[in-house]
């Protein structure tokens, strides 16, 4: 092995590492809702390359109101997807798109874009 | 006391840049009696606290607007058909923005692409200057990087900040390496000399690597279009307006917005029927096909409800409006399907965890890759070989047609279901439907019509069956007993002309008397003629036994104190009922009956559908009893049920069918609603399920199959063996043939159409 296979390996793993790191085990922005005095549970999240914040707390059994501003024409963020209340909504580009749902389950629960890349989850106390 | 705070918030209008929020934000603090102040420039929402002594939400819109702001007055929902047309408008405009830059990509990289191979033409070679064609190739390459290529990086960017990897990220990164080892190249060629390393370039490959993944994205998007088309097309079917009958009688179009409960609308024939309602007044020939798939016109009379986007054929009647705007019938089967279309179905799991983390293991496969033909490559070739490998990998790896295999079908299912007046609940609906081995039917409602019709109709000797028949229905049209409608209906049927009965009277458990042409008419139970004193001739009562033999319900007629014949009354079976049974049985599912029914009714209506298993006596509150007693059997059961009594079995179900007309509570417990009221329904929801995972299965086994061969091969797993290596550009072809051939197979479903028998 040459100086240069050296210095390329080593590269090679320690850049995998970090990828490995970024991507599955850093720590994540975690955001609470506010609860308006009407008793509702409002979120404002940014869609630009995934959700910021894209750990969400909410209670159980309280409206939630979650808005979505999509901040870029990318594709890939164009439809947001939470299965388990069954929401398939078209998120325009730099819009507000409102979404309402009511967790009735304690739980923790993922919304993705439409090819289940960006991926945020709902965390439902 | 502390004085208490009020929160408002507002709609900030014309902030275009993050100093904007701050200057609104520094207009509103410095407001008397605001405590607080958030303006959010994403959202365009400020939200204040303030004291109410001091201030109003009219005294802060002030303080925005002498900021140089705006405050949109917030406005109740806009009405669905509205945003709609907006993202579709905002669509159509991306669509036409994604060709523009694939034309320009496509355009250049016909361009780069002969030049790139001049260097492989030795007599052209000696002439050109390498180091100007270089140059020249770069500038070309620049506007496909930075114009049509864009978006990649910049998403690859956004997402790499939110640890998020997508698609992009690879396209980003594999087009980036080979233009950056490109541009060193052009730049420093002489370093890559005294390193041994023709400076090489991989301008083509950037360019074409763009220009089909372009291609990709642009039919991908065409087709994706059309897996919505069928609620589309549902949601456009919608009267744009009613013909109103003013309560001075005078008649105005009005928008359907303005449609109010309890106006009354006339209907023409040819029209639209406008919302829903019940008629008033007139008669008419209804389609329905839109909202029950049946194909047949649905006759309509006073009393009838008619739905909204039905189309009128033949006559014009007026109806009174019960239900506007998403309370309709047609709304709730759009919100139905949406719905629906935005469930996951569990087959999909094993795909949503590989699309997790798989751009990321994709990167480090990439990266290995890379290290490895560096490693072991001959040491002149090891660097290009090292990127071309590098950057195959990582642009054949899309996961875009994992992510597409089952959304996509399960959208143009849904759609295609709602399309033949079956209503999926939800994906795993659908996917439970296809496992199902057993059908259960409830008898009453779904095998039968659920209602009573005369079978049978003898007059005893010496009577004229036609008089009889009038005198009958004389009597019966004045009771509201459902058997007394049966006969009313066998009569009109029979085209019986319509004479005068007096003195009508009801004798509770027993039947009815009236007075016809002079002559007493008594019609009812065996005891009612008994206790008047009436004896049936030995042939009368020969026809009336028999009918009780074929479990059927025994109306005896009496004129002027004598028996004047027997009416047999039974609930009938449809005439589509044994064919659906039929080929749900060729299908390979047992059918089995169950019914409150008497055990010789039930043998004899299941004897005539075909049915070989059948439950009789079974009280409601034992059906779901009847469902649980099946699987534990190990059978996977769908029960088809329309009634209120049937909800509880239709939920202990592995999957429930209400039927057509059903009670809200039925179809609230069933997974799927079937809008018309025959079996038919039943196999066309299990043919369409069956054939929606046989094509998500197809669909994920080309996505697994393909990511998984094409890694290894664009890795350069086959060059020790065979020579084989995958150029990036066919790899960028792949990558986009592959979405683009799971949505055109996700599209065929929309040919989908129930056997017909
Ligand atoms: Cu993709």
């Amino acid at each position: 092995m040459d100086s240069s296979e050296i210095i390329v390996t080593l590269t090679g793993l320690a850049l995998s590492a970090f990828v490995i790191w970024y991507f599955f085990f850093s720590t994540r922005q975690t955001a609470s809702a506010v609860s308006t005095s009407s008793g509702v549970q409002e979120v404002d999240i940014t869609v630009k390359g995934g959700y910021s914040p894209d750990v969400i707390e909410v209670e159980r059994g309280k409206p939630v109101q979650l808005s979505f501003y999509r901040d870029e024409e990318n594709s890939c963020s164009e439809e947001l997807l939470m299965p388990d209340f069954s929401i398939r909504r078209d998120l325009p580009a730099f819009k507000t798109t409102l979404v309402e749902l009511l967790p009735q389950q304690a739980g923790t629960f993922t919304f993705t874009c439409g090819m289940g890349m960006l991926r945020g989850s709902l965390v439902v106390k | 006391m502390e004085p208490t705070t009020k929160t408002e918030t507002l709609d900030i209008e014309g902030m275009t840049c993050a100093s904007c929020a701050s200057f609104v934000e520094k207009s509103l603090t410095r407001t008397p009696g605001v405590q607080r102040a958030m303006v959010n420039f994403a959202t365009e929402k400020a939200t204040i606290d303030y004291l109410p002594t001091q201030a109003t939400p009219a005294t802060l819109k002030e303080a925005v607007i002498k900021a140089g702001y705006g405050v949109t007055e917030r406005t109740p929902d806009t009405s669905a058909a509205d945003r709609q047309a907006e993202i579709d408008q905002q669509k159509a405009l991306a669509y036409t923005k994604l060709k523009r830059r694939f034309w320009v990509a496509t355009v250049l990289a016909i361009v780069i692409m002969p030049l790139s191979m001049l260097m492989l033409w030795p007599a052209m070679m000696a002439r050109v200057n390498m180091q100007w064609l270089n140059y020249g190739l770069l500038v070309l390459t620049l506007p496909v990087l930075l114009y049509s290529g864009r978006e990649f990086y910049t998403s690859a960017w956004n997402g790499f900040k939110h640890r998020a990897a997508n698609m992009d990220t690879l396209i980003a990164v594999g087009t980036g390496a080979a233009f950056l080892y490109s541009l060193a190249a052009t730049v420093v060629p002489g370093w890559f000399m005294r390193q041994g390393i023709m400076p090489e370039v991989y301008y083509d490959t950037t360019a074409t690597i763009i220009a089909l993944i372009l291609l990709g994205k642009v039919l991908e998007l065409r087709a994706k279009t059309q897996t919505s088309a069928a609620i589309k097309a549902l949601m456009g079917l919608q009267a744009k307006t009613a013909r109103v009958v003013r309560p001075d009688g005078q008649e105005v179009d009005v928008p359907i917005e303005q449609v109010q409960l309890n106006d009354l609308i006339v209907v023409r024939p040819g029209e639209k029927v406008a919302t829903d309602g019940v008629i008033e007044e007139g008669h008419s020939a209804v389609d329905e096909a839109m909202l029950t798939g049946e194909s047949l016109p649905v006759e309509k009379k006073t009393g009838d409800p008619v739905f909204g986007a039905t189309l009128n054929k033949t006559g014009s009647f007026r109806f009174r409006v019960t239900k506007v705007g998403v309370d309709t019938m047609l709304s709730q089967i759009v919100k139905l399907v949406e719905d629906a279309q935005g469930s996951r179905a569990p087959i999909q799991r094993l795909a949503d965890k590989v699309s997790a983390i798989f751009v990321p293991t994709v990167v480090v496969i990439a990266i290995l890759t890379f290290v490895l033909w560096f490693d072991l490559a001959p040491v002149e070739a090891r660097l290009p070989l090292a990127l071309v490998n590098f950057v195959a990998v990582l642009i054949i790896a899309c996961p875009c047609a994992l992510g597409l295999a089952t959304p996509t079908a399960i959208m143009v299912s849904t759609g295609k279901g709602a399309e033949h007046g079956v209503l999926i609940r939800n994906a795993e609906a659908l996917e439970k439907a296809h496992q199902v081995n057993t059908v259960l039917l409830d008898k009453t409602g779904t095998i039968t019509r659920g209602e009573p019709a005369v079978t049978d109709f003898v007059p005893a000797e010496g009577q004229d069956a036609a008089q009889l028949l009038q005198v009958v229905a004389a009597v019966e049209r004045q009771s509201e007993h459902p058997l007394a409608e049966a006969v009313v209906r066998y009569a009109d049927a029979q085209a019986a002309t319509a004479i005068a009965a007096t003195g009508f009277q009801a004798i509770e458990g027993k039947g009815a008397q009236a007075s016809v042409n002079g002559q007493a008419v008594l019609i009812g139970n065996f005891r009612l003629l008994d206790e008047a004193g009436i004896s049936l001739s030995p042939l009368v009562r020969r026809q009336a036994d028999e009918l009780l033999g074929q479990a059927k319900t025994v109306l005896y007629i009496a004129v002027g104190g004598k028996a004047a014949g027997v009416i047999g009354v039974a609930d009938t079976v449809r005439e589509t009922s044994a064919v659906a049974i039929k080929r749900l049985q060729s299908m390979g599912l047992e059918v089995v009956m169950m019914t409150g029914d008497n055990p010789q009714t039930a043998a004899q209506v299941a004897g005539q559908v075909g049915i070989k298993r059948y439950f009789a006596e079974v009280l409601p509150a034992d059906k779901a009893g009847k469902v649980k007693e099946l699987q534990a059997e190990g059978r996977i059961v769908a029960m088809v049920g329309d009634g209120i009594n049937d909800a509880p079995a239709l939920a202990q179900a592995d999957i429930g069918l209400a039927m057509g007309g059903g009670t809200d509570v039925a179809m609230e417990a069933a997974g799927i609603t079937l809008m018309r009221s025959d079996l038919q329904g039943v196999v066309t929801a299990i043919e369409l399920s069956r054939q929606t995972i046989r094509t998500i299965k197809q669909n994920l086994f080309f996505a697994f199959i393909y990511n998984t061969l094409g890694i290894p091969i664009a890795a350069g797993l086959l060059y020790p063996f065979f020579g084989i290596l995958l150029s990036p550009m066919l790899a960028a072809g792949a990558m986009a043939l592959s979405s683009v051939s799971v949505l055109t197979n996700s599209l065929r479903l929309r040919s989908f159409s129930p056997a017909k028998n």
